[in-house]
């Protein structure tokens, strides 16, 4: 987000010893000295790290015979805040929020990975061939792309959660990121298109044309290479959106089915027990927190992805 | 660009159109029907009913139907609301609401975005750089309804200053407009910062500052207008889907606004709701991005349409 636009690197007489880097590498150097963004990445190591820790604890209780302890209601009066026992405190359910918390983290964060690979599946596809084929196939494809941004997202949705309703509570995951990864590729959808529409008169793919290459090989060898960073950048920002909205829809009661959680539908259950009298704080600050730390590191990284693809634009 | 005005108005048609039929088609292709959940409806009453929205007709005529049931301003709610008219008892008393809330909300986050950016890119890496951008990132990295509640615990519940939520005078207009403006005035300022920090190193800058003119009047007087050409791409459908109302916002302040009713219309597969809502919402997009354009070419003198 606010670093300076680095100095290109001198390439030739200054240092003859060092190899030529390709693009790519020049970016994942710019990347690696922006502070921001590595602090993002690490924010977002912890954050992971800390899910799948809390998954494989999870596991082991269920390995040894154990009740789970994200679904066990402790025994006692309940909410807890936390405490040496409970370090996040409990549920009015009395279920342990550490646990919780961690399960719900690898949930939300399944949802946006889920949703970013959907985006990138259907916005790259749909970008590269509208962008390519150009003339009518391209207006179609973009008018298309314009009429679903003309839908509420909200109606698109509610409507595909409906439409494939299911009972088993795997089945109703796969729909809940089907349906947000369904809705967030159009962004994609149009950067990609962008991209395509000036490679496609770039001097090397005029030069791949004209030595007889194939659409698919133009695409596949000249073309994705290109794409890569604007596509990177777009998903890194998808995710932090689809979970955002992963928890819009916990509030709506369509989010992950209990008993499982979400950092969306933890921080909903913690709104509904938000009461004047007793203020128990650390239902809605431990999930929350985790949520912040979470898309405060996508949005560092990429910011930082950003401005290490396109040094131009700072 | 009279002439300009009005053909884009003359695309408003087909546009409107295509929405309104991917609309019809999705919500065909959702199973159930709005009498669903009626359990227990005797065979006649469910025909009746059925008939009385269409539902009996095959599908080229309940499109046609639905869509002028809509213009003519007859179309009833099926379901949510029964017996009452989509437009006139419905959306016509909630939108003026979600209307003055969206306004006092995008002011909020129009002036505080602004004012955040540009102090934060007038300093880059100082101490208000650094708070400005903390603070925009909170308002982008929680949920909504999280910022609303947490709003509405401090300022109603703990300090008692504002009322808890209701419709109808000026001081519960508050809390909700802060709560909405937080995610537009975080990604205002964001934008505003970027644009500031591009334009600032441009030579017309240089130029200016090399006169003699005082660094306020470069900054707002020169700098702020071209940063601000993102920000109203941005604003086009931001402004559309704040005027709608936000689902979120005003079910935990209690207006009556109708963001709800997008909502509540899916939910309840309130066939005649869902279109008004989504015509509406689209309606409003067009505008604002017929608006968005012309804004351009009075920012941007060098924008011309022909």
């Amino acid at each position: 987000m606010s670093n300076p636009a680095e100095i290109p690197q001198p390439a030739g007489p200054a240092e003859p010893l060092r190899p030529a880097l390709s693009p790519m590498a020049l970016a994942l150097r710019r990347f690696r000295r922006n502070r921001l963004a590595m602090a993002g990445l690490a924010l977002l190591a912890v954050v992971v790290a800390s899910s799948l820790a809390g998954i494989a604890w999870d596991q082991m209780a269920v390995m040894r015979g154990q009740p789970e302890p994200y679904r066990t209601p402790q025994p006692g009066i309940h909410p807890q805040p936390p405490s040496l026992e409970f370090p996040f405190g409990t549920d009015p359910l009395g279920r342990d929020l550490l646990a919780r918390t961690l399960i719900g983290g690898g949930i939300s964060i399944g949802v946006g990975l889920a949703a970013a690979t959907v985006s990138i599946l259907i916005g790259t596809f749909w970008g590269i061939t509208s962008g390519y084929a150009g003339r009518g196939l391209d207006t179609v494809m973009m008018r298309i792309v314009d009429v679903m941004y003309g839908l509420p997202y909200i109606l698109l949705v509610i409507l595909l959660l409906v439409y494939f309703a299911e009972r088993t509570i795997v089945l109703r995951m796969l729909v809940l990121f089907m349906a947000i990864g369904g809705v967030s590729w159009l962004t994609m959808a149009r950067v990609v298109r962008g991209q395509v529409l000036s490679l496609r008169e770039a001097e090397f793919v005029q030069a791949a044309r004209a030595l007889g290459s194939g659409a698919p090989r133009i695409i596949a060898k000249e073309m994705l290479p290109n794409l890569t960073g604007p596509i990177l950048v777009c998903a890194t920002l998808t995710v932090p959106l689809a979970i955002l909205q992963e928890s819009f829809l916990s509030f709506l009661g369509l989010g992950v089915p209990p008993p499982l959680a979400s950092w969306g539908t933890l921080a909903s259950d913690a709104i509904e027990a938000l009461n004047p009298v007793r203020v128990y704080w650390w239902l809605l600050v431990m999930p929350c927190s985790f949520l912040g730390a979470t898309l405060l590191g996508l949005n560092f990284v990429g910011d930082g992805l950003r401005d290490a693809f396109d040094p131009r634009a700072r | 660009m009279l002439h300009y005005i009005l053909r884009r108005l003359l695309y408003f048609i087909p546009t409107l159109l295509a929405i309104y039929t991917v609309a019809f088609l999705l919500m065909h292709a959702a199973p159930g029907s709005p009498f669903v959940q009626e359990k227990g409806l005797p065979p006649e009453v469910l025909a009746s009913r059925m008939a009385e929205f269409h539902l009996d007709k095959p599908l080229w005529q309940q499109y046609l139907l639905y869509g002028w049931d809509i213009i003519s301003l007859r179309g009833h709610s099926s379901i949510k609301y029964p017996n009452r008219n989509v437009i006139h008892d419905i959306l016509a008393p909630a939108f003026p609401v979600s209307l003055t809330l969206g306004i006092c909300a995008l002011a909020i986050a129009l002036v505080v975005g602004t004012a955040a950016g540009v102090a934060s890119a007038a300093r880059p890496r100082s101490l208000t750089d650094y708070g400005a951008m903390i603070g925009a990132m909170i308002g982008i990295s929680q949920p909504s309804f999280v910022i609303a509640s947490v709003l509405l615990a401090i300022f109603a519940l703990c300090l008692r200053w504002l009322p808890v939520g209701g419709w109808g005078s000026p001081s519960q207009i508050v809390l909700p407009a802060i709560a909405l403006a937080a995610l537009p005035a975080a990604y205002i300022a964001r934008l505003v910062r970027t644009g500031m920090l591009e334009v600032l190193s441009a030579d017309f800058i240089r130029t200016a500052r090399a006169k003699g003119l005082p660094e306020r009047s470069v900054l707002l007087d020169h700098a702020l207008r071209n940063a601000w050409l993102p920000v109203l791409g941005y604003l086009g459908p931001a402004a559309a889907s704040i005027f709608t109302g936000s689902f979120v916002v005003e079910k935990i302040f209690a207006i009556p606004g109708v963001g709800t009713h997008f909502v509540d219309s899916a939910l309840h597969r309130d066939h005649p709701l869902i279109l008004a809502t989504v015509l509406l919402y689209a309606l409003l997009l067009v505008v604002f991005n017929l608006a968005v354009d012309l804004g351009y070419a009075w920012l941007d003198p060098r924008i011309r349409y022909e």
